[in-house]
């Protein structure tokens, strides 16, 4: 099955220079097939309209679609429709908690709000493996309300140090931020251990889930994460769509940021009231057709199955790990039994910028950099590193074209 | 014919980017004559140079700096201190000028050798624009530190 849906991404017949494309960049974003591609193309020819609002059918037409797509996310990742929020993408999301949270703790939201408050003696916890979308917004939280940043660190085979669990997340806590897979290591994190400590000591459960909704199963309702969020982009759809996902009780109870039109029930000239969850969340104009393109890329990626991806992807990470411990001078960072199909490395004495030119120059596409993970990079001692990221229309010739042309790197720079 | 990995790492590249040349601790404020340095940070990934310049007198200056980065970031702030020790501060900035245009040429330019040195190496930097930052971070650096230079040896003039 896997040999046959490359032929679904036009895009991979593209060629770099000589070379055939070998892309391995899908950590950073995915190629999109066809039927996701004719979606976006079809909505404009023949359902577009605003949504919500006006009688006529292509409106009818265009709020379906829109509201399909709602149902598509939510059996994906579990859950009523009702606590699935479009957002602009992933950042947009976890700033909309950790704004929310801001918000409410400076008196918005009324009674409701009340259980967002922060204060000086409280705390919010995160990893020192975040990407910075899940970091920043909680530094600023912790400034603007006097709540102290916590982190859990990592340990150097790239696994998060629970150790001190129980000290590092305690009473205080009322946030717990994490990923549930690093963006550079690809290290699947404990989300249950995680989520068990929250629930002792009763603190919100924030989950980044960019790198594991398009990758493997989840299910946010049975991880019982209080908020997830992840973008359509890496999961087969388009750009500029996102997800928060909630649950329903902290949707509505958390004063929303963007507010405007399609969010409110009555407003008069001295206030506004707002509506619940999803649509709180939902001010001005929505990206109608990224939603209903999304809802075909989880159609596909449920055709083809989400526990086959994990192992498809599993497959071509061993290929991967194996072939470059076969490598002279490089280091892998995070070395995790329980991973997907991310490889982020070091190659000793070639910068990382250079090792992606070398491997573009023979049609290998990777991510070179920090990967929007600063703090991950200084824990392993190096500012940038090289990326190497899988999707379902990879295949063995892909890792090998990318090993055939790694081992050429250091000779290539004449490094001994 | 070179292949267009081969035309973006000319052989001088590679040698200037082991070489490091300048690549030595600022003086800072122990520095005798005027001078000033400037911080340049590639964000996208991480490249980093912090270049001091100090002018010796009124044609000469000598450049040091620290960084890490990518083998052409780093061969570009070598080339630019070997051609400090060799080049007035007129020729400097004529140098600056020349590769900065060459830079932004997208692979349309014929390097002028007479003034640009070993920094006609860079080229092919140009045809790939992702790089240019790479191969300006260190030239960013001298410009500005060359005005705190000057700027610091106007105040000494006027003090």
């Amino acid at each position: 099955m896997f040999a046959r849906l490359r032929g679904d991404f036009p895009i991979l017949d593209a060629r770099v220079g000589q070379s055939p494309l070998s892309y391995l960049d899908s950590g950073a974003t995915s190629q999109k097939p066809q039927c996701v591609i004719d979606t976006f193309i079809e909505y404009f020819q023949q359902r577009n309209a605003a949504v919500h609002r006006g009688a006529h059918s292509l409106a009818v037409d265009a709020t379906e679609a829109f509201e399909n797509g709602r149902i598509a996310v939510a059996e994906l990742v579990g859950g009523a429709p009702e606590q699935v929020c479009w957002t602009k993408n992933a950042t947009e999301a976890l700033n909309i908690v950790a704004m929310g949270i801001d918000r409410a703790s400076r008196g918005f939201g009324g009674q409701a709000a009340e259980r967002f408050v922060l204060g000086p003696e409280d705390s919010i916890v995160v990893t020192e493996m975040e990407h910075h979308a899940n970091l920043v917004p909680w530094q600023q939280l912790a400034a603007s309300t006097g709540a102290q940043l916590r982190w859990l660190p990592v340990t150097e085979t790239g696994e998060l140090d629970l150790s001190s669990l129980e000290t590092i997340v305690d009473d205080s806590t009322k946030v717990l931020a994490f990923t549930h897979v690093s963006n550079v290591l690809g290290t699947i994190n404990p989300v249950e251990r995680l989520v068990a400590r929250a629930r002792e000591v009763g603190a919100y459960v924030v989950l980044d889930a960019c790198q594991s909704v398009p990758h493997m199963p989840v299910d946010f309702t049975d991880l019982d994460v209080d908020f997830a969020a992840f973008s359509a982009h890496k999961a087969l759809g388009p750009t500029g769509l996102g997800v928060l996902w909630g649950r329903t009780e902290l949707l509505d109870a958390l004063p929303p940021v963007l507010t405007g039109g399609s969010m409110i029930t009555t407003v008069t000239m001295e206030g506004a009231q707002f509506m619940p969850a999803p649509q709180r969340f939902e001010a001005g104009t929505q990206p109608v057709a990224e939603v209903a393109a999304f809802a075909t890329a989880i159609g596909y990626l449920a055709e083809v199955g989400l526990e086959q991806i994990f192992d498809h992807e599993r497959e071509l990470a061993g290929i991967l790990l194996d072939g470059i411990a076969e490598i002279p001078g490089i280091r892998v960072l995070g070395t995790a039994e329980n991973r997907i199909g991310t490889v982020a490395f070091d190659v000793d004495g070639v910068h990382a910028h250079d090792v992606g030119q070398y491997l573009d120059g023979q049609g290998v596409a990777v991510r070179v950099g920090h990967h929007c993970a600063q703090p991950l990079h200084r824990r392993f001692g190096v500012t940038a590193s090289t990326r190497a990221s899988t999707y379902l229309y990879n295949n063995a010739e892909d890792c090998q074209r990318f090993l055939t042309a790694l081992a050429e790197v250091r000779p290539f720079f004449r490094v001994q | 014919m070179s292949t267009p990995m081969e035309q973006l790492y000319q052989q001088v590249i590679l040698d200037q980017s082991r070489a490091r040349i300048g690549n030595t601790d600022l003086l800072r404020d122990s520095a005798q004559a005027p001078h000033g340095s400037s911080h340049q940070v590639n964000p996208t990934c991480g490249d980093e140079i912090e270049l001091e310049t100090e002018l010796l007198d009124d044609d000469h200056l000598a450049v040091r700096w620290t960084g890490d980065g990518c083998s052409i970031s780093m061969a570009s702030a070598s080339v630019l201190s070997e051609l400090a020790a060799e080049n007035s501060v007129a020729e400097m900035l004529q140098i600056e000028s020349a590769f900065h245009e060459l830079m932004h040429s997208r692979g349309t330019m014929e390097a002028d050798e007479g003034i640009l040195g070993d920094a006609a190496a860079f080229t092919g930097v140009s045809k790939f624009p992702a790089r240019i930052k790479c191969a300006l971070l260190s030239w960013m650096a001298f410009k500005d530190a060359l005005n705190q230079a000057q700027a610091a040896r106007e105040e000494k003039h006027h003090a």
